[in-house]
């Protein structure tokens, strides 16, 4: 497959700091190969305002290969763009048309205020993990993999969970801004494993009461997380938080 | 209780509240509908059901089922408000282009829209039937309840005000039934097919069936 050459009108949000007042400026990406990123497109540009001596458009990157979770921007609408089930820097020009306009903005939660530019801030997300996401072992050698059986199913489902790299794509979908698939795949990655337990009905209770007191909204249901979802992570997920919830909740003498 | 009230003070406490009321109004819908087909049958058969619910031993029971009907109203819809408060200020500022992922379905997205109608059909329904059945100065003249009726669905703009607000009903449930399902977590791979299905299903029937009643009194209805 020849890559092809794209002029692409680019409409990005510019916003100084955490409180000034952004908006959008437009720029023109010129000659930009169908092979780019996404993200190299965003260099080119940014090059070229350097050369002409103007602030570059400030994003966050780190691997650029969809692991790290460190790209997001919202992209037309859409939190990493247009495509399913991949991060920014995993968007290629390939998906765009010569010609096309393309609205870049920052991913809008009050939990996630803007920095700069396209750079949010999600140390909420950290937060969280502080309030519970963590099992208590001691640290020293790694211990024997396979001492504790874990039945397959729940390895699988766990591994799927514990697939979510916190990037906070499903609070830019969501409409409400809620946190919950995160915080879902976070519980039930340690929820469905043994060295979960010792915690399991605090650490929900934890994690949820911090989502909540950080300004996260709530779920209901939409599914636009999911769609959204780099990493595909299931609303079903947030079905088993639930349940987890009302367990500790309910049938627990555990309480936060 | 103190840990039992807290509960309802976390998003997923705010959430269970909306489900479990929720579920609680569709299983009042589907009574209310079964109630309503005495229509059909005519003026007596009517009469004498609203007589059997009002004026016998059963009215005690009946009161009690209004007041927890009341509440459970009353909480879904200042559930509902609290939980949307909170979730527009969760995004205080708005994305300027609005794209909509290709999953999620249009009757999730608007739930606080069909609410608003409902509500406002509930109110005006409320007052069209429950207060003429009680208080209505019309049956001093004569007119009995199933009069009431035919005459309140006789009216061109009551009539498609109620199949409007039918519709709206119909979007409302389309998420609410199988959405109270996850929040009870509910979710299999075996099960939830059916339950999206079912809900769906309970919905048109529920919109559908409340919608025949002014259908066939504004064209079909002949007299007595």
């Amino acid at each position: 497959m020849s890559s092809k050459k794209l002029n692409l009108t680019l409409k990005v949000w510019r916003q100084a700091g955490p409180d000034a007042k952004g908006e959008f400026k437009t720029y023109y990406a010129k000659n930009i190969s169908t092979d780019a990123s996404f993200l190299e497109m965003l260099d080119i540009v940014n090059e070229e305002l350097e050369a002409k001596g103007e602030e570059p458009i400030v994003y966050e990157h780190d691997c650029r290969e969809g692991i790290c979770g460190t790209c997001g921007m919202v992209i037309n609408g859409r939190p990493h763009g247009p495509l399913q089930g991949i991060t920014t820097c995993q968007l290629h020009m390939r998906h765009f048309k010569d010609g096309d306009v393309i609205y870049i903005e920052p991913f809008r939660a009050k939990a996630f205020p803007v920095i700069k530019d396209l750079v949010v801030d999600r140390s909420a997300f950290d937060k969280i993990i502080q309030a519970g996401g963590f099992i208590s072992v001691n640290t020293g050698s790694a211990p024997e993999a396979n001492s504790i059986p874990v039945k397959r199913e729940n390895a699988e489902l766990a591994m799927d969970a514990a697939a979510c790299i916190g990037c906070g794509a499903c609070v830019a979908a969501c409409p409400n801004a809620s946190a919950m698939l995160f915080v879902s795949a976070k519980v039930s990655q340690f929820a469905l494993l043994p060295q979960g337990l010792p915690e399991r009905e605090i650490r929900v209770q934890k994690m949820v009461a911090k989502m909540d007191e950080l300004g996260f909204g709530n779920c209901s249901n939409i599914g636009a997380c999911e769609a959204e979802c780099p990493k595909e992570i299931k609303i079903t997920n947030i079905a088993r938080l639930n349940r987890e919830f009302y367990r500790a909740r309910f049938l627990s003498n555990v309480e936060d | 209780m103190g840990w039992f009230l807290r509960t309802f003070n976390y998003s997923i406490g705010k959430k269970l509240l909306m489900a479990i009321t929720g579920l609680f109004l569709i299983l009042f819908l589907c009574i209310h509908l079964f109630g309503n087909t005495f229509l059909y049958f005519g003026r007596d058969a009517f009469n004498n059901y609203v007589h059997i619910l009002n004026e016998t031993d059963l009215v005690y029971i009946i009161r009690v089922i209004e007041i927890i009907l009341v509440i459970g109203f009353a909480l879904h819809i200042w559930d509902g408000l609290r939980l949307w408060l909170q979730n527009r200020k969760a995004r205080p500022n708005k994305y300027y282009i609005k794209a909509v992922d290709p999953q999620s379905t249009w009757t999730s997205r608007n739930m606080i829209y069909s609410a608003l109608i409902i509500f406002v059909f509930l109110v005006i329904h409320l007052r069209n039937f429950w207060y003429e059945f009680k208080y209505g100065s019309i049956k001093e003249t004569g007119a009995t309840d199933y009069d009431i009726v035919v005459k309140t669905f006789q009216e061109p703009i009551y009539m498609i005000f109620y199949l409007i607000s039918m519709v709206f009903l119909f979007l409302h449930l389309h998420h609410g039934f199988q959405s109270a399902f996850q929040t009870l977590g509910l979710n299999h791979k075996k099960y939830t097919p059916f339950i999206v299905w079912l809900g769906r299903t309970i919905a048109f029937i529920l919109a559908a069936g409340f919608a025949s009643f002014p259908i066939y009194f504004f064209f079909f209805y002949g007299g007595n």
